[in-house]
């Protein structure tokens, strides 16, 4: 019962997957309706797991067979999966109304894949997450390339789907060294077998772990891993490019999380020297690239490559930290995370509305912006400005934490390295608020853009907590930390 | 409880820039006059904390402490000494005529304009009352943004690249700042910026204590800015608005000079000695940024860049008193006194050259609204024109040289007073500064622009037939307060000087 009731929101969700796959099949004339069964689908999640969270207590374990942890780390995360399907089919209402006739599919797709990441962080086998993670993917593509009279939505699915093949593949690969080191694919058992493990085995177990990290690596787009990122964001439709940046990541770091901590705390010091330099190279490749986009898609997809590294100090530094002390690392890998979710959703909510009212991604296109919707720019600065990381935004508190944590853990290169790398950041991001504030219109009788209700909701949503996120930081970061206590045990 | 008068001080503006954010955009004179004469009030406060605050200037007074992110181990602090309580007044009475002045002047996006240039007074204030390093920083940053805004959309032809240089460049130093912060927080287990002095960081491990040490005074050197930090500065002083050069000047640049007294200097005593005294590389910088700057002011032909440059030349005494302050622990046989007066006078400085180049900036506002040039060849005789201007004008120049009877006048004497006693080379080149800065403000800014023989063809071909006229009652109203401290204190300087000492000695006397 215990665990029925723990696994209510994601029942919800794959329930209402179904009841909107099928009802669209039953071929009802009148689909208008369609988004707003999903969207209640998603809102029932999102209050359950809500409710789980704040006033129900469960025994913390592992469950069905060592499948599932229940943990508050997975409640967090099944948060976070019903709330990213919330915020999506809120961008994707106004936006797919006229471009694709099948709003059935659309939907119960967005509803899979939000089911498919909490079911990622919810697993603890590595079996479990295998399955989870392909059924990720497997929509993920589908989603991206889902306008298929678009040349550059198809050409990005099947880019996306070649990449996630190989990258599965590999992952997979290191799943059965592993199973063949520790006779387990349990995530705990294999922690035990790996204990006083002997010296020659080291050879099977690195190679595991390089071939794991490249699945994660993929899953976060994390440099060298990221080459789909950039096509798959810009030919994806604009509400699955947001997706895939917020809760496809996400859902990676998730995972990425539970199998490092859980699994191969024996390895640490292997999996911190690579992880290391993967987070050098994502930030210093991500922000330079990201330089030279004139696409806006683009540029937030570099960038999103950019803060997986940032993202991956708190990773790194983890090592001697205690959780709850201050710049632990841990706490600073999910804040960070937190924060720039919040903002990346925002941005590209923008994103949707200027392209579903102009149809242009360029950043050029931008040009004064501020006349034509104050409301856009006004909130796209907040969400750019989190991304710098400026005081009074959520980015600050990601970035002092993850910087932090870098210096208690004594890795000063890595933090200069950040640093460098947050100033050249802070060169592109300022040249989109350059357009949007000091460019002049070209012509003067430039329209307003209109801002669909349903996606000035998801914008002010996500200003709101970016804001809130800066200035009253600690509900947050004590919410992070009650969610990180078990996924260590 | 007592009222939380910092707070007031600090978020009034806030609240004003919120009011701002409510009025309709159509009713742009209700935005002007409202936020103008609600600025009034943080004026009124800082000068009933200048006022409580000089009964025992030495200590930290109004402190007000609050748990904000316990997670993280950052506090709500803030209090003010006296050198707080000047820069206060400062920034407050600057920010009042800054508003006043563009009531008249700002016709562009007026809500916006005021909304932020709110925000830039609140986060201004904010690093002057605050005593946490991460609250410090917060505010450091805050006010980054909207200054960014206003070069960028109010600003003149080259305002887009002028405002991302000015962003990058102090981003750069705020980040070497924010590693610099937590690790001196990793050392001594507290963001309070006091207790944090009081258990000088990396006292055992001298190569950290030095990495620290450089990394605070870069993040601060490019805000005051220190040769060879200065470059954006140039830029963004041409290219902002003149209200906005105004804060630049006058508040901006102390908002780092403020930091290498407050931080640096009680913190890494030994550090600042040790690359004043023995490795000499700041006071060099010092001097080069004094005698440089006053150089290129000489060669310089755009009255509002002239006026820049001579920004970073005045504020090379700042980080020269700073230096000698510094140097006197190594120094042999310094005595206290000087090092005392050497930090009144870097201290002083701050407060002089606020009212001073901000009445500067002022002034040239004025002249190229009228001219829509700032070419100095292109005017000329203009004394006979607008003999008022010209008075003001006058005075303003004549305390920027350091007149005596100027309030100018007292604080390069403070400063070489004691550099003189400390380190007497640098002392004896810097004063090549004071020569040069006699040459360029009488030779370029009072003889080419007002002295002569009026030509009216040539002023037409320069200004495309502009009119000219004589300053404004709005005009005359912005300069008068600036013009009357420049007196008072240069006839009475123990008015903010009294404030200062007694901070200065609590700080050496720390040692």
């Amino acid at each position: 019962m215990q665990i029925f009731l723990f696994l209510l929101p994601q029942l919800v969700l794959f329930l209402s997957v179904v009841l909107v796959f099928g009802i669209d099949l039953m071929g009802s004339k009148d689909k208008q309706w369609l988004p707003y069964l999903a969207l209640s689908g998603a809102v029932i999640s999102l209050g359950i797991s809500i409710y789980q969270y704040g006033w129900m207590d469960f025994e913390e374990g592992i469950v069905l067979g060592g499948m599932i942890a229940m943990d508050s780390f997975s409640r967090f995360f099944q948060i976070f999966a019903s709330l990213v399907a919330v915020l999506i089919i809120l961008l994707s209402m106004a936006y797919m109304k006229d471009k694709s006739p099948y709003q059935g599919e659309f939907y119960s797709f967005i509803l899979l894949v939000s089911f498919a990441i909490s079911l990622l962080a919810l697993s603890s086998d590595l079996v479990m997450i295998f399955i989870a993670f392909e059924l990720l993917s497997i929509s993920s593509y589908i989603l991206t390339g889902f306008f298929r009279h678009d040349p550059k939505s198809s050409e990005a699915g099947i880019k996306y789907f070649l990449y996630g093949s190989l990258a599965s593949a590999m992952m997979l690969y290191g799943m059965s060294l592993l199973y063949g080191v520790t006779a387990s694919t349990n995530l705990i058992e294999i922690a035990r077998g790996l204990v006083g493990i002997d010296p020659s085995l080291n050879w099977v177990v690195f190679p595991a772990i390089v071939l794991m990290l490249v699945g994660f690596g993929f899953k976060t787009a994390t440099a060298p891993f990221h080459q789909w990122s950039p096509d798959a964001y810009e030919g994806a439709p604009t509400p699955v490019t947001a997706f895939l940046a917020v809760g496809s990541i996400g859902a990676g770091f998730a995972i990425l999380i539970r199998v490092m901590i859980t699994a191969l705390p024996e390895f640490q010091m292997n999996w911190v020297a690579l992880i290391t330099g993967l987070s050098i190279i994502s930030m210093t490749l991500g922000n330079l690239v990201a330089i030279s986009q004139k696409n806006i898609k683009r540029m937030l997809a570099y960038s999103g490559i950019a803060h997986s590294g940032y993202i991956l100090i708190g990773l790194v530094s983890w090592g001697s930290g205690v959780l709850g002390t201050v710049f632990d690392g841990l706490t600073g890998i999910l804040v960070y995370l937190l924060v720039y979710l919040v903002a990346n959703l925002g941005a590209f909510a923008v994103v949707t509305a200027i392209e579903h009212k102009t149809g242009s991604n360029q950043i050029e296109d931008y040009a004064g912006l501020i006349k034509r919707s104050p409301l856009l720019a006004g909130t796209m600065a907040v969400f750019l400005l989190s991304l710098i990381g400026i005081p009074g935004t959520g980015g600050f508190i990601g970035k002092l934490l993850v910087f932090g944590s870098a210096l208690r853990a004594e890795y000063y290169f890595l933090a200069l390295v950040a640093i460098i790398n947050s100033v050249v950041a802070g060169f592109y991001y300022l040249n989109v608020i350059r357009y949007m504030f000091f460019q002049p219109l070209d012509e003067p009788a430039r329209e307003a853009i209109q801002v669909p209700g349903s996606l000035s909701v998801v914008l002010v949503l996500a200003c709101v907590f970016t804001l809130l996120m800066g200035i009253l930081a600690q509900p947050f970061i004590h919410f992070v930390q009650t969610s990180l206590k078990l996924v260590l045990s | 409880m007592n009222f939380p008068v910092l707070s007031a001080i600090t978020f009034v503006p806030l609240l004003i820039s919120l009011i701002v954010l409510i009025i309709p955009k159509s009713k742009e004179n209700l935005i002007r006059w409202a936020s103008t004469i609600l600025s009034l009030i943080p004026l009124a406060l800082a000068l009933y904390v200048y006022y409580v605050v000089q009964a025992d200037p030495g200590t930290m007074q109004f402190r007000e402490e609050y748990s904000w992110i316990p997670a993280l181990d950052v506090y709500y602090r803030m209090g003010v000494d006296g050198l707080s309580a000047v820069m206060l007044v400062l920034t407050a009475l600057l920010s009042t005529l800054c508003l006043y002045y563009s009531i008249y002047t700002v016709k562009d996006r007026v809500k916006e304009y005021y909304f932020l240039f709110l925000l830039l007074q609140v986060g201004m204030t904010g690093v002057f009352v605050s005593l946490d390093f991460v609250f410090f920083y917060v505010f450091w940053e805050i006010g980054l943004v909207p200054m960014y805004l206003l070069i960028g959309v109010w600003g003149g032809k080259r305002r887009i690249y002028a405002s991302i240089k000015f962003f990058l460049y102090t981003l750069t130093g705020s980040m070497a700042m924010l590693l610099a912060i937590i690790a001196v927080y990793l050392n001594t287990g507290t963001f309070d910026i006091l207790k944090a002095a009081a258990a000088q960081p990396f006292a055992n491990n001298l190569t950290y204590a030095a990495v620290a040490f450089w990394a605070f005074f870069i993040a601060f050197a490019i805000k005051v800015p220190i040769f060879p930090f200065h470059t954006w500065l140039p830029d963004a002083h041409t290219e902002a608005p003149t209200t906005g050069s105004v804060i630049l000047a006058g508040v901006l640049l102390k908002l780092g000079a403020y930091g290498l007294i407050r931080i640096v200097l009680p913190m890494f005593p030994e550090q600042f000695a040790y690359y004043s005294y023995e490795v000499p590389i700041i006071p060099i910088l010092a001097v080069i940024s004094i005698v440089y700057g006053a150089l290129v002011c000489m060669a310089q032909w755009d009255l509002k860049r002239l006026i820049a440059y001579s920004s970073v030349s005045h504020m090379g005494y700042v980080t020269l008193g700073v230096s000698a302050a510094a140097a006197s622990l190594h120094a042999p046989g310094a005595d206290p006194t000087s090092a005392i007066i050497a930090l009144n006078g870097a201290s002083l400085q701050l407060f002089t050259h606020g009212i001073i180049t901000g009445g500067l900036f002022f002034l040239v506002g004025m002249i190229y609204d009228r001219a829509h040039t700032r070419q100095i060849k292109d005017f000329g005789g203009l004394g006979v024109k607008m003999p008022y201007y010209y008075g003001i004008m006058m005075v303003t120049g004549f305390a920027s040289l350091g007149l005596p009877g100027l309030a100018g006048f007292w604080s390069e004497l403070f400063v070489f007073r004691g550099t003189f006693a400390v380190i007497p080379t640098f002392a004896m080149i810097g004063i090549l500064g004071l020569v040069f800065t006699a040459a360029y403000i009488l030779w370029k800014v009072i003889q080419h622009v007002f002295l002569g023989e009026f030509d009216q063809e040539k002023w037409d071909a320069a200004t495309h037939n502009a009119k000219i006229t004589d300053m404004a009652t709005f005009e005359k109203v912005t300069m008068w307060p600036l013009v009357i401290l420049m007196v008072l204190v240069g006839l009475y300087p123990s008015l903010i000087t009294r404030l200062l000492n007694a901070v200065s000695t609590v700080l050496l006397n720390n040692f």
